[in-house]
């Protein structure tokens, strides 16, 4: 089945991309645009995620309300999200008002109001978000396992530092709006039940004369291993666990997606299976793939009581390191199989195809065909995914735990992994 | 979309709402037990028989079942309520005969005693989890604090102490008291041939025991206490405020969602404006829960500790003001077109329509299509906004309160 995506890039470097969906009434949204956390200034760790909010409170003849209420009134499911190099805007409605809906997004890209008078108000509410996070040990975690295991600046926290909020002023917020977010590099993608002339023409006029700017390039800092533990009043201990993977743009990405699979890809996976069915030691456990450009890592997270931390810790990465001794050709199969059956459910998902057709053109620059991924996924075998594991081992573990107790980090297991 | 019924000789009710146009088919069993029917002997018992359901039968082992499932590339899990527990699967169409054996093994496993002892873990674990979530741990305060005399204000995974006091046999009784014909419903819906599926249920699905428990739906008494667990390290105060509201099969439960979005949604509401925009809170939300014989509103506040009085007070400040003048046309038509556009968007996948499938034969015994849900939505005027808030005005009558502050 061909790719019937329509990809249509503005003189300004926007590039729309367009996926027409049969039987659906709905239409969705993903819209990427530059302005990410990567960008915030040395110190001003949360400058992205202010601008995320204060980006809505009032744009071109309308303010802050009456935005809402248009955006409401064309029952528009919408959501913001900060990432490390974009700010993500993302809806879905019936389709015939989504014309309606990118208008009002045209307004909020390219003439918001970025009003100094609620600067604090946004500000104070990030500052709670941060709160309800800290308090949210896992949460906590996650966004430290990804600040340490990533080089920096690329596991900057999206939503900024605490700390570092009093820094940030209403002025450096409508700095980084006019230094990052712009036409070129952005990228809109559009699914569902739609004309894409209609859609080509709707955003030509809405974003057309938008202007491009330069592309700040982020610079890369050294990067090496990092363990750390965090104190913390909680039931259970934490463990967060990184270590080293290929990108999605790397010809082995589907090897090492599915070496992850076998670890964590359904309820017969070895850290299922083996962690929690054969043991009893956690209630969560799991493994993802998180790809940035250049950069990929396998995020692990296990949540277990104190006193059975420390066994967690080491026979999940025993499990971990078992990959390389071997795999069985059932558990690829029902890596492929899970993937085959989701890519198919994803067709039934407005939301889930404008995400995936924005992502890929991010990360590859083209749109990868359902029928091309389906074609890897089945051109996998346990040779080609065990030639990935040995070239990539997993090895130069991160480790971060939260909980009453810090846990030895210097067994047998860990000690190992760091090179 | 075309709708199906049957019910087989052992007396379960099979439902299908098939649609030709989509791409998979999502089947689940949904049995009315939860929590609220549990004696506080067995307290976490009927959410211990979800785990226990994938522990395998006499013909399939554990490991047989989730390997199954995976091969079959199926997005599938269960879960428990208070007053459902639910067992599904999405799948391609093709695996509909392999995914309803499957879900037949779910239903009625061996309940050996070593995967008894060995899941009592696994719940303690989980357990612990939600202990170090405080929005959970604070909704079980707050329903402990609303329903103090009433299974309804347990928790639904139990305690540490009654889950360790659990025995297997308590367990087996309660399955075999419980899992029974007259209180499940099999629904299915998406892409299958409603002829396959009959033939399908017979197969896997007639030798179910026939059967009902009763369920008291009386509307239970409301307790009204304040309940505080203090976290001094804590940094955000998280309180949570339980009062009455319809009941799952009362007319005006459409009305009670249009209220809660009007005044609590989280990203443009009432309170939203009120609170959130302003910096005064995190999240200040208002929420409708419905269940047999009685409802909830709930509204969720989290802030820094110090500015808890001041924005319960904000809070009541909107709730008066709506209890006293309703609501605005435009408002209504706002919220009208907010969960029109919802009802639509997870209508257009199979599993999005199992859960409203399930429920609404659960709670009102009848089927609804996304039309009728539309219609119901979209007729709704303000003087039924109105006529919901004289019976059941915004108000806090039980409280329960998690972070820094000793007393509230």
């Amino acid at each position: 089945m061909p790719t019937t995506a329509t990809i249509h890039t503005l003189e300004n470097g926007l590039t729309l991309i367009i996926e027409p969906m049969r039987d659906v009434q709905s239409a969705a949204f993903s819209f990427l645009v530059p302005g990410g956390s990567l960008y915030d200034p040395a110190g001003q760790n949360g400058t992205a995620a202010i601008l995320s909010d204060l980006i809505l409170r009032g744009a071109g003849s309308l303010d802050s309300r009456q935005l809402t209420a248009t955006l409401d009134n064309l029952g528009l499911q919408r959501g913001e999200s900060v990432g490390v190099q974009h700010l993500g805007f993302s809806g879905a409605t019936v389709a015939d008002r989504l014309p309606d809906a990118l208008a009002v997004y045209s307004d909020i890209l390219q003439n918001p109001h970025l009003p100094a008078d609620q600067f604090e108000a946004s500000r104070d509410g990030l500052s709670m978000t941060l709160e309800a996070m800290h308090d949210e040990p896992r949460q906590r975690l996650m966004v430290e396992l990804r600040r340490l295991c990533f080089p920096a600046p690329w596991g900057t926290p999206t939503y900024g530092r605490l700390e570092q909020l009093k820094n940030i002023s209403s002025d450096s917020i409508t700095a980084h709006y006019h230094q990052l977010v712009r036409p070129n590099a952005a990228i809109l993608g559009v699914a569902g039940g739609v004309d894409p002339a209609a859609v080509i023409d709707v955003v030509e006029r809405s974003f057309g004369s938008w202007e491009p700017s330069p592309e700040p390039i982020p610079e890369t800092l050294e990067h090496s291993p990092t363990n750390r533990h965090i104190d913390h009043e909680s039931t259970q201990t934490h463990i967060g666990i990184a270590y080293d993977a290929v990108p999605y743009r790397h010809d082995d990405y589907y090897s090492a997606w599915a070496a992850v699979g076998v670890l964590s890809g359904g309820m017969s996976s070895r850290l299922f299976t083996e962690i929690r069915e054969r043991r009893g030691l956690c209630y969560s456990i799991s493994a993802v793939l998180n790809s940035l450009p250049h950069h990929a890592r396998v995020l692990t997270y296990a949540g277990t009581t104190s006193d059975r931390a420390q066994e967690t810790l080491d026979v999940t990465l025993a499990e971990i390191r078992r990959v390389a001794d071997g795999i069985e050709l059932g558990e690829l199969e029902r890596c492929q199989a899970r993937a085959k059956s989701a890519l198919i459910m994803e067709q039934e998902s407005t939301i889930s195809r404008a995400g995936s057709v924005a992502r890929d053109w991010f990360h590859l620059g083209r749109i990868t065909t359902l029928e091309e991924v389906r074609g890897k996924i089945e051109a996998l075998t346990v040779d080609t995914v065990l030639d990935y594991i040995h070239a990539h081992p997993p090895e130069n573990f991160t480790v971060v735990t939260i909980g009453p107790e810090p846990l030895d980090l210097e067994t047998q297991e860990v000690a190992d992994g760091v090179s | 979309m075309e709708f199906h019924e049957t019910t087989l000789a052992n007396g379960l009710t099979v439902i299908a709402e098939l649609n030709s146009a989509a791409q998979s088919v999502a089947a689940g069993v949904f049995v009315r037990i939860g929590s609220r029917d549990e004696t506080e002997d067995v307290s976490g018992v009927s959410h211990f028989l979800e785990h226990m359901a994938f522990k395998g039968n006499e013909v399939h082992t554990a490991d047989d079942i989730n390997r199954i499932f995976d091969e079959l590339g199926a997005n599938y899990n269960a879960s428990t309520s208070e007053e459902v527990t639910q067992f599904y699967a999405a799948i391609l169409p093709e695996y509909l005969p392999t995914a309803l054996e499957m879900l037949s093994a779910l239903l009625y496993p061996s309940l050996r005693t070593d995967d008894f002892d060995m899941e009592k873990k696994v719940i303690l674990e989980e357990i612990g989890m939600y202990d170090d979530q405080p929005t959970f741990t604070v909704y079980e305060q707050a329903m402990q604090a609303h329903f103090p005399t009433h299974p309804l204000g347990r928790k639904i995974l139990g305690t540490t102490q009654s889950v360790s006091d659990l025995t297997a046999d308590a367990m087996r009784q309660y399955h075999t008291d419980h899992y029974r014909t007259g209180n499940m419903v099999l629904a299915i819906a998406g892409r299958a041939d409603w002829d396959q599926v009959c033939e399908l249920v017979q197969t896997y699905c007639s030798e179910f025991p026939a059967g009902r428990t009763d369920r008291d739906r009386s509307s239970p008494a409301v307790g009204g206490q304040t309940q505080v667990l203090e976290r001094p390290a804590s940094l955000q105060q998280h309180i949570m405020q339980l009062a009455p509201a319809p009941a799952a099969d009362h007319p005006l439960r459409y009305a009670a969602d249009l209220l809660g979005v009007i005044v609590g949604d989280h990203s443009s509401s009432r309170l939203y404006w009120e609170l959130v925009d302003p910096g005064h809170a995190e999240s200040a939300d208002l929420g409708y829960n419905d269940y047999d014989g009685t409802g909830t509103w709930l509204t969720y506040l989290g802030c820094p500790p110090d500015s808890v009085a001041r924005n319960l007070e904000r809070i009541h400040a909107v709730y008066e003001q709506v209890n006293r003048e309703g609501v605005t046309a435009t408002e209504l038509e706002q919220a009208q077109n907010r969960v029109a556009s919802s009802i639509v968007l997870r209508s257009e996948r199979p599993m999005g329509r199992l859960g409203a499938l399930g429920s609404n034969w659960v709670y009102l015994g009848r089927y609804r299509s996304v039309d009728d849900d539309l219609e119901t939505v979209q007729g709704i005027t303000v003087d039924d906004i109105s006529e919901l808030l004289a019976e059941y005005p915004l108000s806090a009558a039980s409280t329960a309160a998690v972070g820094p502050l000793a007393s509230l």
